[in-house]
């Protein structure tokens, strides 16, 4: 296996797009990444297309728009992490020597459909008859899980909200751009407890896409070369209660013990992270999934301040999260998490998401994040978990 | 001109690890245990996830009485679904778990707790165009 840069990125702003096909924004998202990596169609010698709704085609439709080079076109679906799981089809066609430069694209149009997976037949449906198999629930209950575990509280996961939200408003292509504060969290109504509205993520359309090369090559495009240190793909393994709530944390536990080997850097290394938070519940879990911080820790974690943006919670919520504050805590790393507003707030277009983490590390590892650059980033972790189960870790330098 | 009257519709279980009795009391949920490596599973099982053996598997049947291993209060739902509920994990002691509604009491954070003893209770939930009913299981506190 050779090495493998990032040399072009993109995405679109997140939000709606009723009167674009979706492979108009994913042609968008692809032309973008091309020109950004200085690269011709005529060069890529492969496409890795994710799009959760049309499971087959999204990629050969992308190429009738901008591209029908005759090139091969890989069409990937997996839950949530359909767009990372293309990627890392890209990264391993690249790695293997197969090919020197290749495109993954991910994209999707969900529209205002409401609730995601709900099912269509009223007479057989167990839905809300057998509890909730709905996505709304299975994180409230994850989150439940872990203030049955540690005494989290609904504010304390309310706190990734106030966070992601406040960090959208520094990046232009977030879906949303407004700040909430606790109360605001707290007061808009209830999905799934713990969980209210604005602890959920958004639907919406959207699309980002990367353009990979082997690193040997990549300095003819750029000086700034990305390099994927870690791809990772893990999927559910047998745990007790996972077939009747589904365990989103073991598989991310796994896939971030195997990225770290493979990267050979641990979570203190990391300067930023991009998690996967559909809801504000997950956020927290995965703090821990990730090893950011200590079994039970994270609450104190995001109370502490390391996750926001500048490694300090602003001025303008010290009072929100004062009453979380464990002084003796030490935070083991200063990662920045979900600086671009995260799932919540940047948006959740599913099949655009993985690859759209992917290009705001790059962006951060580039120092082109604007606004809301880490400064003097160095190592970024991408992280995407979908339901049933596929979770995505990569990992990437400068 | 027939005397005969148009078929009636069947009465079936909504999930397939649900048995039903002559009577509402009669029924109950059931599982599958790989004789291989002990792995004990909600309903009928042709392999095995954990050992990847082929069985045979013993059907278990599943008590009445569970604890509530979390919970969830729903506000927003399909439209056949009146909201809020209460949807929980309920952790049996035969040592597998289901999901569930609980109904009995309010549907408020204050009202469930992390262990809360439950007991199941069967009852028509829905009926299709053909004129089969539906039961479904559910809990109440104990
Ligand atoms: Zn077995």
């Amino acid at each position: 296996m050779r090495e493998v840069a990032i040399i072009g990125v993109s995405m679109i702003k997140f939000g709606r797009y009723p009167d674009r096909k979706v492979e108009e924004l994913a042609a968008r998202a692809a032309l973008d990444a091309l020109k950004d990596a200085g690269v011709e169609m005529k060069q890529v010698q492969a496409l890795y297309s994710g799009n959760l709704y049309q499971t087959s085609g999204s990629g050969q439709r992308i190429l009738q728009q901008m591209g029908q080079t005759g090139i091969p076109v890989v069409n990937v679906a997996n839950a949530c992490a359909t767009g990372s799981t293309a990627f890392r089809e890209a990264y391993f066609a690249v790695a293997s020597g197969a090919y020197d430069i290749v495109l993954a694209v991910g994209s999707e149009q969900m529209g205002k459909q409401g609730l995601l997976g709900a099912p269509r037949d009223p007479a057989t449906s167990i839905e809300g008859r057998i509890g909730s198999y709905l996505m709304p629930a299975v994180f409230g209950m994850a989150g439940m899980e872990h203030m049955r575990k540690y005494g989290t509280t609904q504010e304390q996961f309310a706190l990734a909200s106030v966070k992601n939200h406040w960090h959208s408003t520094m990046n232009p292509l977030a879906q949303y751009q407004k700040e909430t504060p606790l109360d605001e969290v707290m007061n808009s109504r209830v999905v799934a407890y713990p969980n209210t509205l604005l602890m959920c993520c958004p639907t919406g359309d959207g699309a980002a896409a990367a353009v990979l090369c082997s690193m040997e090559k990549a300095r003819q495009f750029t000086t700034q070369p990305i390099k994927i240190a870690a791809s990772v793909l893990t999927s559910d393994p047998y745990t007790d209660r996972d077939l009747t709530l589904p365990d989103i944390n073991t598989l991310t536990r796994n896939a971030a013990k195997q990225a770290y080997e493979m990267a050979g850097i641990g979570p203190e290394d990391l300067d930023q992270v991009e998690l996967h938070d559909c809801f504000a519940t997950a956020e927290l879990l995965h703090y821990e999934n990730l090893g950011l911080c200590g079994e039970g820790e994270a609450a104190k974690h995001i109370a502490s301040g390391a996750p926001w943006l500048g490694n300090k919670v602003p001025t303008k919520y010290e009072e929100d999260v004062a009453p979380f504050v464990d002084k003796t805590y030490q935070p083991k790393t200063k990662a920045v998490v979900n600086v671009s507003g995260g799932l919540l707030s940047k948006g959740h277009p599913l099949g655009a998401t993985g690859v759209a983490n992917i290009a705001e590390i790059v962006w951060h590892l580039r120092g082109q994040a604007g606004a809301r650059q880490v400064e003097g980033a160095k190592v970024g972790l991408a992280h995407v978990i979908g339901l049933c189960s596929a979770c995505t870790i990569h990992i990437l330098q400068r | 001109m027939t005397t005969e009257a148009p078929p009636k519709g069947e009465l079936r279980p909504i999930v397939p690890y649900l048995a039903l009795g002559n009577t509402r009391d009669e029924d109950y949920l059931f599982g599958s245990r790989c004789t291989n490596c002990g792995t004990l599973y909600v309903g009928p099982r042709l392999f095995c996830g954990k050992c990847s053996g082929e069985g045979p598997f013993e059907t278990v049947r599943f008590s009445k009485e569970g604890e509530v291993y979390v919970w969830s209060i729903i506000h927003q739902s399909v439209p056949w679904v009146k909201v809020p509920y209460i949807a929980a994990v309920i952790d049996l002691p035969e040592g597998v778990s289901v999901n569930a509604n609980i109904e009995g009491i309010e549907p408020k954070p204050e009202n469930l707790k992390f262990g809360m003893k439950v007991k199941m209770f069967t009852e028509v939930v829905s009926q299709d165009a053909d004129g089969n009913q539906y039961v479904g299981y559910k809990f109440r506190p104990a």
